[in-house]
């Protein structure tokens, strides 16, 4: 099935970006993307506006946590010598 | 059977990811350690039953669930698809889009980045309703597919979909609200300023005719638009 406007690459938006689509679906979202500059601009912004919350929402391990699991994993029962 | 050894080999380099996700699923830095903590130790015990050459993240991210939901959720699960405004498509770009891109020299992106804190990015992933903010997190900090999330969470990968589909646009909509707070962004956001023929601001514009027109400007980005390939 063609894209035939904006509507149906709007309603696969999320599917395409989360690369879930299969591969002809995916090629027909970018055929439509190369030629609607308007669909281009919105997907990019959806696609950077991820990058941005998943980089927000990297988290460093408190040394003291990493230290305790590895000393509780040492000691742990099921730790064979 | 996979030994212990080799669970410390691979598993302690994934902590800084379930750390993020404990985080954000307690929202509490105290519970989150627990819950780490506690995960480790069963998935260390439990090693034997996990098949090597299968997704050990993926694995781990099932047991920090499960613990997450036995031991820290308060209420039990909760009937799906609840306490969510219904938000219209684009909601950030109808009212940025352009915005970021205002400074020259400088890509969209690092725009966007400097417009929403990270403050602000956490406070708006941890005011969204768990169901939605777990499914959020995995697919979107993390990058598991629709068919682990479903694994993960266990429910049905149209539930994976929907449940993503409304707590992204909530997201973005809690997004604008915190910065917007802030003072960072000016503008009723309600009432963006539109050119005519814009599409309905009332969090039901399910019928638009195509994508919404950002109020400013841009340059035509590089054509990087590409998706994720399906793995």
């Amino acid at each position: 099935m063609p894209v035939e406007d904006c509507q149906d690459a709007i309603r696969e938006l999320y599917t395409f970006l989360d690369g879930e689509l299969t591969e002809a679906r995916r090629a027909a979202i970018s055929g439509h993307l190369d030629g609607c500059h308007s669909c281009l601009e919105a997907f990019e912004f959806e696609a950077e506006l991820r990058v941005v919350i998943s980089h927000h929402c990297r988290e460093t391990v408190p040394e003291a946590l990493k230290e305790r699991i590895a000393m509780l994993l040492a000691k742990d029962p099921a730790t064979s010598d | 059977m996979a030994d212990q050894a080799t669970f410390t080999e691979q598993a302690m380099d994934l902590m800084p990811s379930l750390y993020s996700a404990a985080l954000r699923m307690t929202r509490n830095p105290a519970d989150a350690e627990d819950l780490v903590q506690e995960t480790y130790l069963k998935a260390y015990r439990g090693f034997g039953s996990f098949e090597q050459g299968t997704n050990l993240k993926a694995w781990l991210y099932r047991i920090l669930t499960n613990t997450f939901i036995n031991r820290y959720r308060a209420a039990k699960r909760r009937p799906d698809e609840t306490d969510l405004d219904d938000v219209e498509d684009f909601y950030l770009y109808r009212r940025l889009g352009g915005l970021e891109e205002a400074r020259a020299g400088r890509s969209a992106e690092d725009e966007l980045m400097d417009l929403f804190s990270e403050a602000e990015v956490k406070a708006a992933v941890d005011a969204l309703p768990e169901q939605f903010r777990m499914a959020v997190l995995l697919a979107d900090v993390e990058g598991f597919s629709y068919k682990e999330i479903a694994s993960i969470l266990e429910i049905p990968i149209g539930t994976v979909m929907s449940r993503l589909h409304r707590g992204r646009k909530n997201l973005q909509k809690a997004l604008f609200e915190f910065a917007t707070n802030q003072g960072l962004l000016t503008g009723d956001p309600d009432d963006p300023d539109e050119p005519d023929g814009s599409p309905q601001q009332d969090g039901r514009a399910d019928r638009d005719d195509g994508v919404p027109q950002p109020q400013a400007g841009r340059t035509p980005p590089s054509a990087r638009a590409g998706g994720r390939k399906k793995s």
